[in-house]
């Protein structure tokens, strides 16, 4: 057991799976020489030199691209796309490329590579630099699209993206990799398609995924202490493939559903699960779900605006509070 | 008629070196110098505040300084005459003050105040000014390529004879879009000025780490655009092959490539530990070579000025800068309504 950083927590569940399998390459801009900018890839470099750990132009489109020829001829790529924003720059390959390519070549062709991005806010960084974009990703059939919360996921969902036979992307929350948590020592792997309930309780279900699961814990800690509600928090983690029977039966027990959402309110994560739940746990429902989300809204530079628009501690619990009448 | 079409696809270095020899930088008249020196100044003192008010605080999420490269825009917007456009990336501040913004609404806007270009919405890398010409001010490398080519197109399809001036770097001059910009600016015969600042390192990347050609002069030859290297620490030497790049487009003769060699003092952003290049490279370069510094020897040495009034020209520019970081500290934040503005109409 150790406790290491989300940031170290990358560079670990890399070193992890390039160790395993020396079809594992890696690579993006500044992610060799400088550890990338975010400094989650410090040491890969070193460790596994310039073959396997490749510095890129800045040519994002040309990344993915050959990412995907090397994974249809046996490599398993990791790529990095600095920040998710510019998924846009290269959302061909990620519309058009990786998902179909299985499924257009009779299955003769496979994508297993992962894309791992910088996504969403609280950096201060404006309108492109600063997005959660997950749900660009979700709404295509054929990737698999993953956002861990903690140092143990990052490793173990890593390396279970890593192992996957089909592409996935990779969701790394900017403002997470400070954080710090508890890491078992030796192999860690993961499931894709699993949530994981970090706190039991009865009363209502808070659905949360990155920068907002340790917000959703807070706030369902102040909920119990300060107003007597027990709330279920769960990390949803894996959006495609999404593990509908965690979430459905959390609903079953606790009846009332909330999601907390970094994203723009219109088409997030969120509307998906509330949409699942309404369609088949109808009944379950003792109330209408809350998706408590950022408003439908471009980000803003200044600090005190961008903290104002994201779901906070506080709305969450006041969310609660007013919905469930207490 | 075929024939010619033929030589020029077999041999394209030709047509490159038929319009693009070199230009001798003509002197500065001593009037020309000395707004030279200003604006260079004006810039250099803005950033070196911008990154003291970052240090404390004041200013939050990125801030690219462009301490070094002051000669490239205060050359080049010499060129240019009302109806002209500009439009760069992230590194914008140098470019907005070279076309005539507000030092005050720039510096707001960095610290993030209602009094900013972008209301402190946009931040250090987005802003904008139709008014002076200056179409910002992008995050996305190599996205404002592709816009400037649209610029230019309005141009020429309202028959004006405006130019557009597309700045970028080293290491945007390897995102894709630009070599269909290329295409189609030549294709079009459109009036864009491409500008390769090129700084030698993109990020933590140095050029011969990304670039198999280095030479970025170059990059147009298959599009048949023409091209040159020019001395982008000498501000003569900029305005020179900016006036007949930028005439060149006026004459309807199509796009022009400029690779100005240039370089950046300070880190990419405000945290980069720079481990990529030696203090020694920096501290040659800006003693042998600073474009402020060029300017001020030869001030002194014509006679022009004296130190003291050299001094005079430096207290004023401090006085503006100094006015623009006190506005930008004390003006108020944006009121949260804003947050619903400015999104669709
Ligand atoms: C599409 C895209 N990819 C990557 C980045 C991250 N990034 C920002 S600046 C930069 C380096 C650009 O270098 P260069 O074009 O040489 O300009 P300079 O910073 O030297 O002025 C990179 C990689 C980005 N903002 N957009
Ligand atoms: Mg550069």
């Amino acid at each position: 057991m150790a406790e290491l950083t989300y940031r170290d927590a990358v560079a670990r569940g890399i070193a992890q799976e390039m160790t395993r399998d020396p079809d594992v390459v890696f690579l993006g801009e500044d992610v060799a020489k400088a550890g990338g900018v975010f400094k989650a890839t410090v040491g890969l470099y070193e460790q596994f030199g310039p073959l396997r750990v490749r510095d890129t132009p800045i040519s994002e489109q040309a990344i993915l691209g050959a990412a995907m020829g090397a994974a249809m001829t046996g490599l398993k790529p990791i790529a990095e796309i600095m920040f998710s924003d510019f998924i846009a720059v290269c959302f061909d390959y990620i519309a058009n490329e990786f998902p179909k390519s299985r499924y257009m070549s009779n299955g003769q062709t496979k994508c297993p590579l992962v894309v791992r991005t910088g996504n969403g806010a609280g950096s201060r960084f404006g309108a492109q630099h600063s997005q959660s974009v997950e749900n660009w990703c979700m709404m295509i059939p054929g990737l698999k699209v993953v956002a861990p919360s903690s140092p143990v996921d990052v490793i173990g969902l890593l390396a279970a993206a890593v192992r996957d036979p089909d592409p996935v992307i990779f969701f790394e929350h900017k403002s997470l990799y400070a954080t710090k948590g508890e890491v078992p020592d030796g192999e860690i792997v993961d499931r894709l398609g699993t949530a994981k309930i970090l706190r039991p309780g009865k009363d209502a279900t808070i659905i949360a995924l990155a920068l907002m699961v340790p917000r959703a814990l807070e706030a369902a800690d102040i909920l119990h202490r300060e107003h007597g509600i027990d709330a279920e928090v769960v990390d949803v983690r894996s959006l495609v493939p999404l593990d509908t029977q965690t979430i459905l039966n959390s609903v079953g027990r606790t009846h009332r559903l909330f999601t907390v959402e970094e994203n723009p309110r219109l088409c997030g994560w969120g509307a998906e699960i509330v949409s699942i739940v309404a369609d088949e746990a109808f009944y379950d429902l003792d109330g209408p779900p809350v998706r408590i989300t950022t408003p439908h809204i471009p980000l803003p530079a200044n600090d005190f605006l961008e903290d104002m628009v994201l779901p906070t501690v506080n709305r969450i619990v006041e969310t609660v509070k007013r919905s469930l009448g207490s | 008629m075929a024939v010619a079409k033929k030589t020029q696809a077999a041999s394209p270095a030709a047509a490159r070196s038929a319009s693009a020899d070199k230009v001798k930088p003509a002197d500065f008249s001593k009037e020309q110098e000395l707004q030279a020196y200003r604006d260079m100044l004006l810039i250099r003192r803005f950033e070196e505040k911008a990154g003291q008010m970052y240090g404390m605080g004041l200013i939050g999420g990125f801030c690219h300084l462009y301490i070094g490269q002051e000669a490239v825009v205060t050359g080049m917007q010499m060129t240019l005459k009302k109806g002209d456009q500009v439009i760069t990336g992230y590194r914008d501040h140098g470019h907005m003050l070279a076309c005539g913004m507000d030092a005050k609404g720039v510096m707001a806007e960095l610290t993030g105040r209602r009094g900013g270009y972008s209301k402190g919405k946009g931040g250090s890398m987005h802003m904008f000014s139709v008014e002076k010409g200056f179409f910002g001010g992008h995050g996305i490398v190599g996205a404002q390529v592709s816009l400037g080519t649209g610029l230019a197109f309005t141009n020429k399809y309202r028959k004006t004879d405006n130019v557009c001036l597309t700045y970028f770097g080293d290491g945007a001059a390897n995102q894709g879009q630009v070599y269909e910009s290329f295409n189609m600016a030549e294709l079009w015969k459109l009036p864009v000025v491409y500008i390769i600042e090129n700084n030698r390192y993109a990020m933590g990347t140095a050029v011969h780490r990304s670039s198999a050609q280095q030479d970025f002069s170059r990059r147009g030859i298959s599009f048949n655009i023409p091209g040159e290297q020019v001395d982008g620490m000498d501000v003569r030497a900029v305005k020179a092959a900016g006036e007949k790049a930028v005439q060149w487009c006026r004459d309807g003769n199509g796009p022009y490539i400029l690779e100005m060699m240039t370089y950046r003092y300070r880190g990419h952003s405000m945290s980069d530990p720079a481990k990529y290049r030696t203090r020694e490279e920096v501290e040659k370069i800006r003693g042998e070579q600073d474009p402020i510094e060029q300017v001020r020897q030869r001030l002194l040495k014509n006679k022009w000025v004296s130190e003291d009034e050299l001094k005079k020209i430096d207290a004023k520019v401090r006085d503006v800068v100094n006015e623009a970081a006190e506005f930008a500290t004390h003006d108020p934040e944006p009121d949260p309504s804003e947050l619903w503005t400015d999104i669709l109409r």
